[in-house]
């Protein structure tokens, strides 16, 4: 099959590789049809999460059709599903209490080691996302080995388009528990960093929870128009003291809820981002924090950090002081995305939810290495790109 | 690749005065929380007490504990999920557990079980005859509420003698603590999932078909 390798950073190709097999009883092979490049693969392509390896499929945004099915699945071919990125089993304590990226047993046992060396425990297995996490074959591919697929695998109505659903996958329940974790309440304002897909789709969620106002902050003047579009205030961090805009926008009071969709590879120039690119790019692994640590100073007195942007190591000069003294509440992590999957293909369908306003490009999986330097070099155009196996190259 | 010239030496089978023969090494590791200022299992102490490794992991599984005991108590079930045991065969009260080792060959260990309490716990220590002086312990112990089952897996080992015994060691306990680790957590995930977790895109990329073919 054809399928997106990674070789280094800024380095992907679409390759020839072995087709994928079913192995467990609990596994299926699905075709894929529609699938997407996320902001988290931008950290793989920039070459700052550890553990890929050349060669490696990557991908964990995408959907398709069940084509073959182990013994124990209870898929059926010809049955089109989105696949949630992170994998869960469904029967460990973690699966039990819903907490699905925590999985204990879908990172295989020898695989557990690196991420709980860094992290204090393994993390759970994800699709394409380096071997801290399992070292799975992803979905930027023409087929993918699906296992446990009796738990993650949500059926799609016919009625529903590909492009409609796609993002069930990830970034759609991303943005939704983004909001969640800020725990929004009605007279709330609500600061969003970062208007990529997972800040567009935290602005919509905290929106439907009934956010009284959102402030969505990026540079780029498409995205932040995208947010606006989704009924976001805006400010642009290039031309405006985000600080005290966020002071004043709320009254003076602060934002009673700040959420970070931006991650570990933050934008600015202000002499802390600089040194942490510098560390970044030599590889002592700090993270840059620049939008956390503005959030967090932004954010009002006993107020909520909710953090779905990634982050993978350390970072210097984290306001601490500020997190303690002003009695925050911090949420994050890797979504779990089966909690949402359900409740969200509703509100796609009934209208509640427009996935489809931030596709800004389609392409043939063929050109997904073009599809990768495009949304990383040209922010402010290619807000998503969505690659599809079957469409023809131009 | 049983090395026949090799006799133990008793002056590295003898750690903290303990005789380390195949029972008495047994009764060290049920001491695991006695004898320390605090209640941290034995395996847990910055240096370990006497000569011989003790390494230990627990782990909760989501199923009762009768289930568990029963598929344990099975010694052919092991090699389930003990990725460098080959085989367990059953010869009368003893067992001979065969292990893989480089190059194709195998080596093997004999043990008894030296303690046996339905749903709780089974214990094993290497017989005189055996190669290798270790001994090992699975407990169960009830996790609270909906939880399942606390298995804790602790194995003793004392490295043996001589330049063979070296081999032999490096081969049988080529990282212990981590063939332990992944053992127990292989055995919680064919317990709670029915399978045992695999990245592998192809039947002949899992590590079972790579370790056939390195043999
Ligand atoms: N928690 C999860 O499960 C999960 C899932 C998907 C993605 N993510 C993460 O969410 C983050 C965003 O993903 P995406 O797909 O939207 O990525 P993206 O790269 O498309 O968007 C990031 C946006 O942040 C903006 N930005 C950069 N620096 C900024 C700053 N200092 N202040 C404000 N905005 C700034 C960029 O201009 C860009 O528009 C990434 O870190 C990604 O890894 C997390
Ligand atoms: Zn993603
Ligand atoms: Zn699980």
């Amino acid at each position: 099959m054809r399928a997106l390798t990674w070789h280094g950073t800024h380095d992907v190709r679409v390759e020839t590789v072995d087709d994928p097999e079913i192995i467990n009883p609990r596994d299926a092979i699905i075709k894929i049809t529609s699938t997407a490049i996320c902001g988290s693969d931008l950290h793989l392509y920039d070459g700052v999460i550890p553990g890929v390896v050349p060669g490696d499929v990557l991908g964990h945004e995408f959907m398709g059709e069940v084509v073959e099915t182990g013994k124990d699945s209870t898929l059926k071919k010809g049955q089109r599903v989105v696949i949630p990125f992170t994998i869960s089993c469904g029967g460990c304590f973690h699966c039990k209490i819903q907490q699905y990226s925590a999985c204990e047993n879908s990172n295989p046992a020898e695989k557990q080691d690196m991420s709980a060396t860094l992290y204090g425990h393994p993390m759970a297995g994800l699709f394409g996302y380096s071997h801290l996490t399992g070292g799975y074959s992803g979905g930027q591919a023409e087929y993918v080995r699906v296992p446990y697929s009796d738990v993650g695998p949500i059926v799609i109505p016919d009625h529903l388009e590909d492009d409609k659903v796609l993002f069930l996958s990830d970034i759609l329940p991303t943005g939704w528990m983004g909001a969640e974790n800020a725990e929004i309440q009605p007279d709330d304002t609500v600061a969003v960093w970062g208007c990529g897909p997972v800040g567009l789709f935290a602005v919509q969620s905290a929106i439907v929870m009934g956010a009284s106002k959102v402030i969505a902050i990026d540079h780029y003047p498409n995205r932040l128009a995208l947010a606006k579009q989704m009924g976001a205030e805006t400010i642009d961090f290039r031309k405006t003291n985000v600080r005290e805009a966020l002071m004043e926008m709320s009254g003076g009071i602060g934002v009673d809820a700040v959420i970070d969709a931006v991650g570990m590879e933050a934008h600015g120039f202000a002499v802390d981002n600089m040194l942490d690119i510098a560390k970044q790019k030599i590889g002592i692994g700090a993270d840059r924090a620049k939008a956390l640590k503005q959030a967090i100073l932004a954010v009002r007195p006993g107020g909520r950090v909710s953090v779905p942007g990634v982050y993978g190591g350390a970072t210097d000069k984290f306001p601490l002081g500020a997190l303690m003294e002003k009695g925050l509440q911090v949420r994050s992590g890797q979504t779990h995305v089966q909690r949402y999957t359900k409740d969200l293909l509703e509100k796609i369908d009934d209208g509640t939810l427009d996935t489809t306003f931030m596709i800004s490009h389609r392409l043939p999986l063929e050109d997904a290495a073009r599809g990768y330097k495009c949304f990383h070099d040209e922010q402010n155009e290619w807000t998503k790109v969505v690659l599809k196996p079957d469409m023809e190259t131009t | 690749m049983r090395d026949d010239d090799y006799t133990p030496s008793g002056a590295t089978l003898t750690g903290l005065g303990l005789a380390l023969g195949g029972l008495a090494f047994g009764a060290f590791l049920a001491r695991r929380h006695k004898g320390g200022s605090d209640d941290a299992p034995i395996y847990t102490r910055k240096s370990p007490p006497g000569d011989h490794a003790v390494v230990g992991r627990t782990v909760t599984i989501r199923k009762p504990r009768a289930e568990l005991y029963e598929y344990w108590r099975d010694f052919s079930n092991l090699p389930a999920f003990m990725e460098n045991v080959e085989a367990i065969k059953e010869q009368g009260d003893t067992r001979t557990w065969v292990i893989k080792a480089p190059g194709g060959n195998t080596v093997d260990v004999v043990t008894e079980v030296t303690q046996d309490r339905t749903n709780e716990l089974i214990a094993w220590a290497s017989t005189d005859e055996s190669d290798i002086t270790t001994s090992g312990r699975v407990e169960f112990t009830d996790a609270p509420g909906e939880r399942g089952t606390r298995v804790s897996l602790i194995m003793a080992y004392d490295p043996p003698g001589g330049a063979a015994g070296r081999a032999i060691a490096k081969m049988f306990m080529r990282e212990p603590e981590v063939q332990a680790r992944h053992d127990l957590k292989r055995f919680k995930a064919l317990m709670e999932t029915g399978e045992i977790t695999t990245s592998a895109r192809r039947k002949d990329q899992t590590r079972e078909a790579k370790q056939q073919e390195n043999g």
